[in-house]
């Protein structure tokens, strides 16, 4: 058995989930709410204080401008990618963002970059795990989008490392969902997993054969889900009012969320009904109210599903296999339930697909299996190994703009490709090398993923120095480069510059921040937590003084209680934790008398017939403060 | 900064290579001390630090172009259970590095091997045949001098590409203006499966090369003295036959290119 525990991490577009390997099974870890799913939504309450999951979707809906949803869209992506992204949802990019920096988004009056609100999350299902396990859980096996570019793997990465978690393995979606269906399967065949989830889509060829898992192909489009559905609806939802109510609502960002809402609720309806209806209440007493069929809504999703066909037929096609020779289609991702993408898949793959695990939960599951086989794994797990693929080709930018491709798409990883090059001036000592990730010809087209300076060349005729450079794809798909200067022997010195990455040092300081806010959100949370108890006493000593036992006391006794009273309500609006928890004590100390005088008639209460429980309350070592017994004795 | 793709220095042109001096080497086990270890150790299972090999002596294979697929593969998968990052994910830093390193060497191994073209140019390149080179360098040159990139037309295909282009371009125009010409779409599917069935023949002409090749590979392995024009000969009978192939292969896909367009 492994010692260590390595929890399995599915960080969605939508929801997120954490776990692990529970015996020969792998089972969900519920939140404090007891639901497996938690809500990929932060927000920044008034307090300051992070709030992350259905907690957070409260705000949303009331105070939009200090909630975010959706953020894995934006996850290792520059300014210039995102104005599709910016139109369609709510996100409030920082105003003094400098070009070329990492993406930052306002929450109320701060601003975090996507590692950073991810990290938000996954310090939340970390948590989760913990008090599940009630030990700490510091190693995580996390998922991705099969079609995750090397900028948004490194971007999860970086999430990961902030929220205090070693990522131990970066697992794409779709295979880590194959795990979970293949746990129990021992004959050889090939599958096309399509998993269509709130933001991203992939669809991915497996051949498995005696426990090996072995991706053939995958394609897919890390910009297409269940959000491009809503958000096609809530466009149709803001016309109609323009047109119908003459009303303007697109600026009004809480109508905004609760029209998203209602056209949410309206699609998941639509799954098992025939018809559904909007009904959304709007400023000024006018409400849009919009009946809409089953028909309706798949005539108007049709061209977003579509948009599946393409990747499909290039992963077949990559795969060099027909639809009759792939022997299941297994559906993975929420927007799978919408009966007309089941219809598609059946059409595309000519066979009924598969459905038997719950295509919310299927990827953390798989996450959990690989996780467990990271960690040495165990009998149910011995045979079991994932050999993935890079879904996009590496090339690097040749004279001219063009591209020459290193290592292609769909070749397993862990892959390396290694290439020479020279100067083309003479005593040139710097050679620049940009490194682009994607399949067109032209490297503009094409992902930057960094620009290396490869420095410290010595000085040598043009031409005569041969610089070898490695690149190396990792099993996490994410690229690692080393160089050396062949004649004399020297490892070149590279400069990575990530073209839309954090830079080490800032993941450092972010780390760090996050540190310190924890502790900074630790002393709050003491001094709001005393602050409670104090304010809990008070109101129960303002009872205590009406009860009978208040004249048993001495008048010393009440005098003094009423000076330490007073020296309570001077510190309770303090931001001072050990001030209020020394009055408290101080207060708690000399109402002692009085409390068990009160301990006394609410015994002799009891035995006339009331609930010895009340009576009992007070009593415990571990018990609140003796006086607020008064305070439920009524 | 200029950026210039390095040119190989030509490769002396020796046929040292044809004799398989590359059987896997015995080396002890840095864990365990035992013999027997190659990729990992046969008695501990560790992953051993990797070494600069061709991916013929990775998989213990000789220098033979015809080998099985599934045996092949098989060794891949077996390989895989031990070099894999995730079967080392917990071991020691060093470990995980090697295991990194040599299970990139394998999939690249596997890669370049189980294709055959890829296969036989490999083997060429070990030849010291610079197949790539050829064409990059032909592509640069034809961008920095604004010329468009000379391709040699085999002979016999001279005729039938001539007619093949104009009927491409007539074909384009055609689908841009949304006038699909439903005589030249029959011919374009004509020319295509005489293209292919010359592909194919292709294949069978490289098929022959390789026999020839491996009866050098097997001479050589006996102890036989393999004569430098004989094995010269193979070599330059499977570079005109994968250039004529990439020829083919090129014009079938612009070909698919307009049809499915």
């Amino acid at each position: 058995m492994p010692n260590e525990r390595i929890v399995g991490i599915d960080l969605g577009t939508t929801n997120s989930l954490v776990a692990y390997m529970e015996g020969d099974r792998p089972v969900v870890i519920p939140g404090e709410d007891g639901l497996n799913l938690v809500p990929s939504v932060v927000a920044l309450d008034e307090n300051g204080q992070i709030v992350v999951g259905s907690a957070a979707r409260k705000y949303l809906m009331e105070t939009p401008e200090r909630a975010v949803y959706s953020v894995k869209r934006l996850m290792g992506r520059g300014v210039e990618d995102v104005q599709v992204e910016l139109r369609l949802f709510p996100f409030r990019l920082a105003d003094d963002l400098a070009a070329g920096e990492v993406l930052r988004i306002k929450l109320g009056d701060k601003t975090f970059t996507p590692p950073e609100i991810s990290a938000f999350i996954l310090r939340q299902l970390k948590r989760n795990a913990e008090r599940y396990f009630a030990a700490p859980v510091t190693k995580a096996v996390i998922t991705v989008p099969a079609y995750f570019n090397d900028a948004q793997r490194q971007a999860t990465k970086d999430a990961g490392r902030i929220a205090g978690l070693e990522v131990l393995r970066l697992v794409n979606e779709p295979t880590a969902a194959s795990l979970a269906y293949g746990l129990d399967k021992k004959n050889a065949e090939t599958v096309a997993v399509y998993d269509l989830g709130g933001g991203t889509f992939d669809i991915s060829i497996l051949k498995l054969h005696e426990g090996i898992f072995e991706v053939i192909a995958t394609n897919g489009d890390t910009h297409l889900g269940g959000d491009d559905v809503d958000n096609l609806l809530i466009t149709i939802a803001l016309h109609d009012i323009q047109g119908d109510l003459a009303v303007d609502v697109r600026r009004n960002a809480e109508i905004v969320q609760a029209i998203r809402k209602a056209v949410i609720d309206a699609k998941i309806a639509l799954s098992s009904d025939e018809k559904t209806s909007l009904d959304v209440e709007l400023p000024g007493g006018k409400r849009y109210q919009r009946e809409i069929t089953r028909a309706q809504f798949e005539q108007l999703i049709q061209p977003v599903i579509d948009r599946t066909i393409g990747p499909v037929r290039q992963a077949m096609k990559d795969a060099g296999l027909t639809p009759k020779q792939i022997n299941e289609a297994v559906l993975v991702g929420g927007s799978t339930r919408i009966p007309r993408v089941r219809q598609l898949v059946q059409e595309l793959f000519e066979r009924t697909p598969h459905s038997g695990l719950n295509p919310d939960e299927v990827v953390a599951l798989g996450a959990a299996i690989q996780a467990h086989i990271l960690a040495g794994g165990s009998e149910a797990t011995k045979e079991m190994l994932l050999l993935d693929v890079t879904p996009l080709s590496l090339g690097i930018e040749s004279l001219g703009g063009g591209v020459v491709k290193i290592i292609h798409r769909n070749s397993t990883i862990p892959a390396s490709a290694t290439e020479h090059f020279t100067t083309g001036v003479e005593g040139q000592t710097n050679v620049a090398v940009h490194v682009v990730q994607g399949e067109r010809e032209l490297a503009s087209d094409c992902r930057s993923l960094a620009r290396f300076d490869l420095k410290g060349i010595p000085p040598m005729p043009a031409g005569l120095p041969r610089i070898e450079v490695k690149f190396l794809i990792d099993a996490n798909g994410i690229l690692h480069v080393s160089a050396r200067e062949l004649r004399s022997g020297k490892e070149a010195e590279i400069q990575v510059q990530p073209s839309y990455g954090l830079t080490d040092e800032q993941v450092e300081n972010m780390i760090l921040d996050s540190f310190d806010n924890a502790e900074e959100d630790f002393r709050r949370r003491q001094v709001i937590e005393a602050r409670n108890e104090a304010e809990t006493m008070l109101t129960a000593l303002e009872k205590g003084r009406k009860n009978p036992a208040w004249p048993q006391l001495s008048s010393q006794e009440r005098s003094n209680i009423g000076k330490f009273e007073t020296a309570l309500r001077a510190v309770v609006k303090a931001d001072d934790y050990q001030a209020i928890r020394t009055a408290i004590d101080v207060l708690n100390q000399g109402t002692m008398h009085l409390a068990e005088l009160m301990m006394e008639s609410a015994v002799g209460t009891a035995l006339k017939g009331q609930n010895m429980d009340t009576a009992d309350v007070g009593e415990g070592p571990e018990s609140p403060h003796p006086i607020a017994q008064a305070e439920i004795e009524r | 900064m200029a950026l210039t793709e390095h040119k190989k220095p030509e490769q002396p042109d020796s046929g040292i290579l044809v004799v398989n001096q590359s059987r896997p080497t015995k080396v002890n086990c840095w864990s365990c001390g035992a013999m027997r270890a190659a990729h990992f150790c046969q008695e501990c299972g560790k992953v051993q630090p990797p070494t600069p090999v061709d991916y013929f002596t990775f998989f213990g294979l000789p220098f033979r172009l015809n080998l099985e697929p599934e045996k092949l593969e098989g060794e891949f998968y077996a390989l895989s259970r031990h070099l894999h990052p995730d079967i080392n994910a917990i071991n020691s830093d060093r470990e995980q590095q090697w295991s990194l390193e040599k299970s990139s060497q394998l999939n690249d191994a596997y890669r370049t091997l189980k294709d055959p073209i890829t296969r036989t140019e490999y083997l060429l390149r070990l030849q010291g045949v610079q197949l790539e080179e050829q064409s990059k360098a032909a592509t640069e040159e034809a961008r920095r001098t604004g010329k468009i990139k000379k391709q040699v037309v085999p002979p016999d295909l001279l005729e039938q590409v001539f007619e093949l282009n104009m009927q491409l371009e007539e074909m384009r125009m055609n689908k841009k203006m949304g006038e699909p010409d439903r005589t030249l779409e029959r011919e374009l599917q004509d020319s295509r499966k005489q293209l292919q069935d010359k592909y194919n023949g292709l294949l069978q002409e490289l098929q022959a090369a390789w026999n020839q090749w491996d009866g050098l590979i097997d001479r050589a392995e006996q102890g036989g003295s393999v004569l430098e024009e004989d094995r010269i000969a193979v070599r330059d009978t499977m570079v005109d036959v994968l250039n004529r192939r990439s020829y083919l292969s090129n014009l079938l896909r612009d070909i698919d290119e307009v049809l499915e367009s």
